[in-house]
Order: structure tokens, then C-alpha cells, then sequence
């Protein structure tokens, strides 16, 4: 897919990838074998019909092959933007054993794009079941969850701690990688759908599940997501200017300092920025950090890059911005000045040795190699858990060791009667696809709750 | 959205309003507080409830006009609408017997002394308040902080009202005569600190709450920390109220400053923004 080069996108917070004309599109789409039992599907967790919508695509019927995506994904333009395809649906396609695998998000992102310019249509779905549902936040799991449910003809609330719906859309994936603009039709689509969204309601505060009970609702679905920043707990990290990746894409998305002063929310940059990590969200970190005007932004990363839990794609486009990693290299302290900001990380060099639990070589420490780097800026990228606010409030709700809800992964009913739970806040953090079919799953789920509760044995 | 149904002005730059909020009138407790956002551009502002009242369905904020935010709030008048009301959020306080009671309110921070002292009083205990302000204009809730204790004091750091002032050297003098089973001070970051230090010899307990920079206040982001007994902890939902003697105030000092740059333009802008706006009505 033709891209923006690097010297013009640094200097603006709009889209990279510049998305397929319709002739490649269609040729693209030409080259599918259409399988007799595709692969590509089953890599898929919300279970798109791919050689279907690619035949329709193919034949030039753009708006039956959108219908046909949005048979099963409320979210396609999302999804065609920020879905690890790689990892799902191409890897499985045949096409690639040999050479080029079909470019199946680019395929669906094309299609959500024509869709949107023409504005989208909403099927007209009557309230045929007269019953509640309560889903508790609007990340892609719970939108999936409520857009499903809504189909089927439930009445379905969605609850939002913060101003605006989306989650991790709306506040952490940078603008330019998924414009928020794409993402509040998208919501708005779900709602089309009849799905009322309550913002700034925040469920175990605002309201309790009891609460909600007491109002009516018969099931919940619980998709807060892992939202909680983890911190490298050493010292020096409440200095002015060591962010959190979370607050750091926060001010920048959902509050849009980038627009600072026209939006109210700041956020300071300095000249060197240091991004602690190596997973998307640091790339996104450091990528948003060289937008916001920072003229040197490095990486700092205990292992070697073949171990970045980042995209390679993700880690590409970072280095051709100019993003520089320092590998195996860990922080020990965080330096200040006399007035409380950040001057320095004092790192120490590693060296991998055994691999641990996670079948990565365990980055171990090479004493005496302490050394500073002098920056201005840090940002954390270590990894987010669950935020205890909700589950607090749910006594008796069953967490795993890590605080995460224990699910069962078939139908996300949890050991509370009605209450089911999906994406990042019982997997960790994932992917949007992944929350997207764990919201697909306690939906069908909740429907069966709904219409025979006794074939839940465990909460008969 | 939430209506402002009242709107009075207590004080020079010191707004009261009483908001319609069923959804956060019926939760809230003493300690907790709202987070609201005024225009689709606006920051997200974190304000202490001052007072609730659940069957009406409203709750009371106050606050001090000190950068464009709370300067923008202050414009708005009665039957306006606030776009974002958050809440409750943050940890109540524990509300028991513990005996006798001080309560210090410096400057905006009586309101939020308030329904502190009020709970603990409905509890039982024994409440003794100190309430100050720079001058006797600032000073504001006299009468409703009166109602809820069973001694009141008054300072001004000028004299113009009261005994002339800290309201710390209140505080010392009782320490010295009386036992006292808690203080809780609110106000600012200094005066806490003071409190706190204070306190401390005598080993009275010291709760305070904080108010550092926030974005979410769900405990999402983690701009609001403070180091407390030497663990990170996050205000908004460990929080707001802390041991006073565990707080690293220097810290806290130094990072509520992180912003005040950009907050000097942001509210430049605005006043050239407002006055222009005005001179095109005036023509
Ligand atoms: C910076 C960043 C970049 C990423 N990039 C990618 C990518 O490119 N591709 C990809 O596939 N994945 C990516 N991910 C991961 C992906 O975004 C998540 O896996 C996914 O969003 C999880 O969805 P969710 O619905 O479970 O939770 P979330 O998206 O986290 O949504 C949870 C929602 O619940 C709300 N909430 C929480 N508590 C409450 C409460 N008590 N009451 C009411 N509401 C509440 C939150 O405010 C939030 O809106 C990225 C993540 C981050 C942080
Ligand atoms: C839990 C909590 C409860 C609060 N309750 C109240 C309340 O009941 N009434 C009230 O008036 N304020 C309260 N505050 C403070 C209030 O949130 C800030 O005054 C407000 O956000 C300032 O916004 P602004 O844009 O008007 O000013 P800014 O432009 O952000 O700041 C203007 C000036 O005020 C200073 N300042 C900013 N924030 C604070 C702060 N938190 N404390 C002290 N000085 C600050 C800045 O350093 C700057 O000099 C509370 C804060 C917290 C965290
Ligand atoms: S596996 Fe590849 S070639 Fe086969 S149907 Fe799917 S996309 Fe087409
Ligand atoms: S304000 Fe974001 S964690 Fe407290």
C-alpha cells in the first residue's frame, strides 16, 4: 500500500498509509483462489466470510462486499487499520506458502473506506426482545458485544468511564494510524444499531452492578480492558517529565494536546525524548513523540530487536522516522535537577542469557556497565494490567493471579450468574481482533442466557 | 451533561454551584470528588463534592478561579449546562468515632473540609475546626462550618477578620492543650505540609487530601501520583485523602508546577480571546 514518506508525515498527526485505489483493489482481490475451505477464515476471530467479500470485491460489487464483511464485524474500518493480519488471516492464507499472501486487511480497509465516503447505511433493526443487557466499557470488545446483541434484538446499554466511546481507539492508538474521525463513525454505526451509549459513567463508582441489576438489566458484559499503566518502580519516576505511556497518548488522542492551545490539555516534550519498551505501544509512544516536535527520540529496550513484541511493521516505520532503539540496555534510575525534572536515565548494559517463561533469552545485567543517557522526556512503555477500580466493586467476581477475570474462552461467563467478561481485562493486553471475538463469543453466549439460563450448569 | 441550578459567588474568584447530578448525588460520600469538562476543546478538572444531597439529586462544587478551566466555569451562568460530570470518584473517608476531631480548612479547601467534618460529626465525635483565608473577603461557609462543629476558629493572614494568621498556630495551640484524636487539613499543598509537620510530635493522626494534576481520574493514566510512605500511589483512586506524615509534599509541590508555562498562555489567549469578544458587543 503506497505511504506518505517519512520527512512529510513527521511533521503532522495525519494517516501514513495512504489506503488502495479501486483498480488495485480489484486486482488484488482477482488473485484469490477462493478456497474450498479457506484458511484465511479460520484465522480470523470474528469469523468474517473472506473469500466472500473478496469474490464480491472482485467483481466490482463493493457494496454487497461490505455487507457481507459487516455480517460479522461492526468495525471494519478499524479493523482494516490496526489488525495484525500477518498474524491472522494472511499467514493462514495459501497464497503465501508460496509467494504473496492476499492482502486481506488492505482489502477491508478499502472497502470501509468507499462505504464511508458514500456514508454508511444502517440496517433498520426493530427492539424484538424486550430484555436488558448492560456492557461495561466501549473498547472494541464491548462495542462487538452490544453491536451483536443489538442485532438480536436486545436492548443494550453500553457504560463509558471516560467523555468519549472507543477505548484504547479513541485514547491510545495514535492518530495517525487510526484517525479518530474513523473511529466515531464506526461507534456510530453500533449505535445505528441501537445501542445507547452512557458516557462518563463509571461502573463501581458511578453506578455498582448491583445498581444496574436493581434497573433492569439481566446480563453484563464486562470489557474495561487493562488500562493500568505499570511503572519500572525505580527511583526517580515521579520526576516532572517521566510520563506513562497511558497518560502520554492520552493527552495526545483523547485530549488532543497536539492542538494545544486551541484544545486546553498540554503535554510537555522535550528536545530528547526516551521511550522506555519495546511493544506497539512504545513505538506509537515514540512515533507521537517525534510529531509532538521532539528532536531526538530513542528506544530504550533490554533485549534485542528480533524480541520486540512490537509489529515489524510498526518497528520499521518508527526507524524510518527516525527513531532510534538502544537495545539491550535497562534503566536504573531516573536524574534530575534541583527543580524536580528529569535531566538523565542512569541504563545498565545486558546481555541475553537463558530463555525464561516466556521462551525469550532473559536479558541479564553486565555489572559495571552502568552509563547515563541525557534527555528531557521519558516515557514508560512497560505494559499495562487490570485497573482493580471495577473489579473492586464485583465482591466475589474470580480474578487469576495477575488480578485479571477468569472467563471461560468459549463463552466469557464468568463464575457470577449473567455476568460474563472479554478482551484485554481477562487476556491482558492483546489486540482489538482478539477483543473483538471474545465480545462475539459472550454475545452468542449471553443470547443462550437469556433464552435457556439452565444451560449454564455452573450457575444453576 | 449536568445543569448548574445555582450559582453564588462566596468570595472574590471564589464560585459556589449546586449541579443536577442525580447519578453522583445518590454515590457520593465525604472525601470524594467530580471530574468535569466544560467545552469539547476543555481539560478534564477534578473538583472536590462539597456537599450532596441525594433525594434532590445535586451536589455542590466550589472553586477558585485560578486558570482558564475554572475561569471558564465561573462564565457559566445558572441554567447552563456542563458538558462532562464525572463522579463520585476517589475513596471515601472512614467514617467513625475517633473522638475529637480537628478539622482545618485553609482558603478554597473549607469546602472540602466540610462534608468531612459533617459526617464525622453525625458519627459522634467531637469537632473542632479551623477555617482561614488571606482576608476576610476570601472567607466563606463560616456559618455552615459552625453548624457542624462544636468549636470553631477563625484566622486571616492580615487580621482582617479573626485571629490574625495561620491557621496552624490555631492548630499548635490546641495540640498543646488538648487531646486530639485526628486532624484532617485541606487546602493548600503548603499548609498540608505545615500541618502535617506540625502534628507530627504530638503523633496525631494527619489525613489531607490531595490535589495534583489529573487527566482521567479512573486511575488509567497515572499523572495523579504521589509518593506515599515511599510506594507510588495514584490520587484519584488511592486517594484523595492520605496520612498526612507518609506524603512526600516537595514532590508534589514540584509536580503540580509541570504545566504552568502552557497554563500562562492558555489563559493569556483566553483573556485577549474574551476581551475581544466583549469590544465586538460593545460596537
Ligand atoms: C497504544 C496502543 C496501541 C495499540 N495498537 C494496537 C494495534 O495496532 N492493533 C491491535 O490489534 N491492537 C492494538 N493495541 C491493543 C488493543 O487496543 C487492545 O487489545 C484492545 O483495545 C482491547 O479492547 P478492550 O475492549 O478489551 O478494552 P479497551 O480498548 O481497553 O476498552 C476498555 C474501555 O472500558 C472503559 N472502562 C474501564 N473501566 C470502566 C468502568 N469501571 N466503567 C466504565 N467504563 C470503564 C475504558 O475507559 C475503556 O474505554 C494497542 C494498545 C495500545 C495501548
Ligand atoms: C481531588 C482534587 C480535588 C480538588 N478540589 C478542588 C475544589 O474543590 N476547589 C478548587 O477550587 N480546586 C480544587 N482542586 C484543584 C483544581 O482541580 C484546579 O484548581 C484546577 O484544575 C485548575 O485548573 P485551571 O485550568 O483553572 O488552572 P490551571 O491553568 O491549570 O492552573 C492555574 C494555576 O493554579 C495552579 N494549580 C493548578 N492546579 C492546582 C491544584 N490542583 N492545586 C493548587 N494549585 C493548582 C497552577 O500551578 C497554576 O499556577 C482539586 C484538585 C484535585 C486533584
Ligand atoms: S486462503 Fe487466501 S486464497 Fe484462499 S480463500 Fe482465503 S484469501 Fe483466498
Ligand atoms: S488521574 Fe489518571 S490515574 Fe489518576
Amino acid at each position: 500500500m503506497p505511504q506518505r514518506p517519512p520527512e512529510e508525515r513527521i511533521r503532522d498527526f495525519y494517516e501514513v498509509p495512504l489506503g488502495l485505489s479501486e483498480w488495485a483493489a480489484v486486482e488484488e482481490a482477482k488473485r484469490c483462489l477462493k478456497c474450498k475451505t479457506p484458511q484465511c477464515v479460520k484465522g480470523c476471530p470474528v469469523e468474517i466470510d473472506i473469500p466472500g467479500f473478496i469474490e464480491l470485491l472482485a467483481q466490482g460489487n463493493f457494496d454487497e462486499a461490505i455487507v457481507k464483511i459487516k455480517e460479522k464485524n461492526n468495525l471494519p474500518a478499524i479493523c482494516g487499520r490496526v489488525c495484525p493480519q500477518e498474524d491472522q488471516c494472511e499467514v493462514q492464507c495459501v497464497l503465501g506458502k508460496k509467494g504473496q499472501p492476499i492482502a486481506i486487511g488492505y482489502l477491508e480497509r478499502f472497502l470501509a473506506d468507499y462505504e464511508r465516503e458514500k456514508g454508511v447505511r444502517s440496517p433498520s433493526l426493530p427492539h424484538s426482545r424486550n430484555r436488558k443487557v448492560a456492557v461495561i466499557g466501549s473498547g472494541p470488545a464491548g462495542l462487538t458485544c452490544a453491536g451483536d446483541l443489538a442485532k438480536m434484538g436486545y436492548r443494550v446499554t453500553i457504560f463509558e468511564a471516560l467523555h468519549a466511546p472507543g477505548g484504547v481507539l479513541i485514547y491510545g492508538i495514535p492518530e495517525f494510524r487510526l484517525p479518530k474521525a474513523i473511529v466515531a463513525q464506526e461507534v456510530h454505526y453500533v449505535q445505528s444499531l441501537g445501542v445507547e451509549i452512557q458516557l462518563s459513567r463509571v461502573i463501581g463508582k458511578t453506578y455498582t452492578l448491583d445498581d444496574l441489576r436493581d434497573a433492569g438489566y439481566e446480563a453484563f458484559f464486562i470489557g474495561t480492558g487493562a488500562g493500568l499503566p505499570y511503572f519500572l518502580e525505580i527511583p526517580g519516576e515521579n520526576l516532572n517529565g517521566v510520563y506513562s505511556a497511558n497518560e502520554f497518548l492520552t493527552r495526545s488522542n483523547l485530549m488532543k494536546a497536539y492542538l494545544f492551545p486551541k484544545f486546553d490539555t498540554p503535554v510537555k516534550i522535550g528536545r530528547r525524548v526516551a521511550v522506555i519498551g519495546g511493544g506497539n505501544v512504545a513505538m506509537d509512544s515514540a512515533r507521537t513523540a517525534l510529531r509532538l516536535g521532539a528532536e531526538e527520540v530513542c528506544l530504550v529496550y533490554r533485549r534485542t530487536k528480533k524480541e520486540m513484541p512490537a509489529r515489524v511493521e510498526e518497528v520499521e516505520r518508527a526507524e524510518e522516522e527516525g527513531v532510534n532503539c538502544i537495545i539491550l540496555t535497562n534503566p536504573v534510575r531516573f536524574v534530575g535537577n534541583e527543580n524536580g525534572w528529569v535531566t538523565g536515565i542512569e541504563c545498565i548494559q545486558m546481555e541475553l542469557g537463558e530463555p525464561d517463561e516466556s521462551g525469550r533469552r532473559r536479558p541479564v545485567p553486565v555489572p559495571g556497565s552502568e552509563f547515563v543517557i541525557p534527555i528531557d522526556t521519558v516515557v514508560v512503555a512497560i505494559g499495562q494490567g487490570p485497573n482493580p477500580l471495577f473489579l473492586e466493586s464485583v465482591p466475589g467476581l474470580n480474578l487469576n493471579r495477575k488480578g485479571y477475570i477468569v472467563a471461560d474462552p468459549e463463552t466469557g461467563a464468568t463464575n457470577l450468574r449473567g455476568v460474563f467478561a472479554g478482551g484485554d481485562i481477562v487476556t491482558g493486553a492483546a489486540t482489538v481482533i482478539s477483543a473483538m471475538g471474545a465480545g462475539k463469543k459472550a454475545a452468542r453466549a449471553i443470547e443462550r442466557f437469556l433464552e435457556a439460563p439452565d444451560s449454564f450448569p455452573q450457575w444453576r | 451533561m449536568a445543569k448548574i441550578i445555582r450559582k453564588e459567588t462566596l468570595a472574590p474568584q471564589i464560585k459556589l454551584m449546586v449541579v443536577d447530578a442525580p447519578w453522583v448525588a445518590r454515590k457520593a460520600k465525604a472525601g470524594q470528588f467530580v471530574v468535569l469538562r466544560i467545552t469539547e476543546e476543555g481539560e478534564r478538572i477534578p473538583l472536590t463534592i462539597a456537599d450532596f444531597d441525594p433525594k434532590a439529586g445535586t451536589v455542590i462544587i466550589i472553586f477558585q478561579e485560578v486558570g482558564k478551566s475554572t475561569m471558564l466555569l465561573g462564565t457559566l451562568e445558572e441554567g447552563d449546562e456542563i458538558l462532562d460530570f464525572v463522579g463520585p470518584l476517589g475513596r471515601e473517608i472512614e467514617e467513625k468515632n475517633f473522638g475529637h476531631v480537628v478539622c482545618v480548612g485553609g482558603g478554597v479547601g473549607i469546602a472540602p473540609t466540610y462534608p468531612k467534618a459533617k459526617a464525622l460529626k453525625e458519627k459522634g465525635n467531637r469537632i473542632t475546626s479551623i477555617i482561614g483565608a488571606r482576608t476576610k473577603t476570601m472567607l466563606f461557609w463560616e456559618e455552615k462550618m459552625r453548624e457542624v462543629s462544636d468549636e470553631l476558629f477563625v484566622t486571616t493572614d492580615d487580621g482582617t477578620y479573626g485571629e490574625k494568621g495561620f491557621v496552624t498556630q490555631v492548630l499548635e495551640r490546641i495540640l498543646k492543650n488538648e487531646k486530639v484524636d485526628l486532624v484532617i487539613a485541606v487546602g493548600p499543598v503548603i499548609m498540608m505540609k505545615m500541618v502535617s509537620v506540625i502534628t507530627k510530635p504530638h503523633d496525631v493522626p494527619t489525613l489531607v487530601s490531595l490535589n495534583p494534576i489529573m487527566v482521567d481520574g479512573t486511575g488509567m493514566c497515572g499523572c495523579c501520583r504521589v509518593t506515599v510512605g515511599g510506594k507510588c500511589k495514584f490520587t484519584c483512586v488511592d486517594g484523595p485523602v492520605f496520612d498526612g506524615h507518609k506524603v512526600n509534599f516537595d514532590e508534589l509541590l514540584a509536580r503540580q508546577r509541570i504545566y504552568l508555562e502552557e497554563e500562562q498562555r492558555a489563559l493569556e489567549l483566553w483573556t485577549v480571546e474574551k476581551a475581544k469578544e466583549e469590544a465586538s458587543r460593545v460596537v
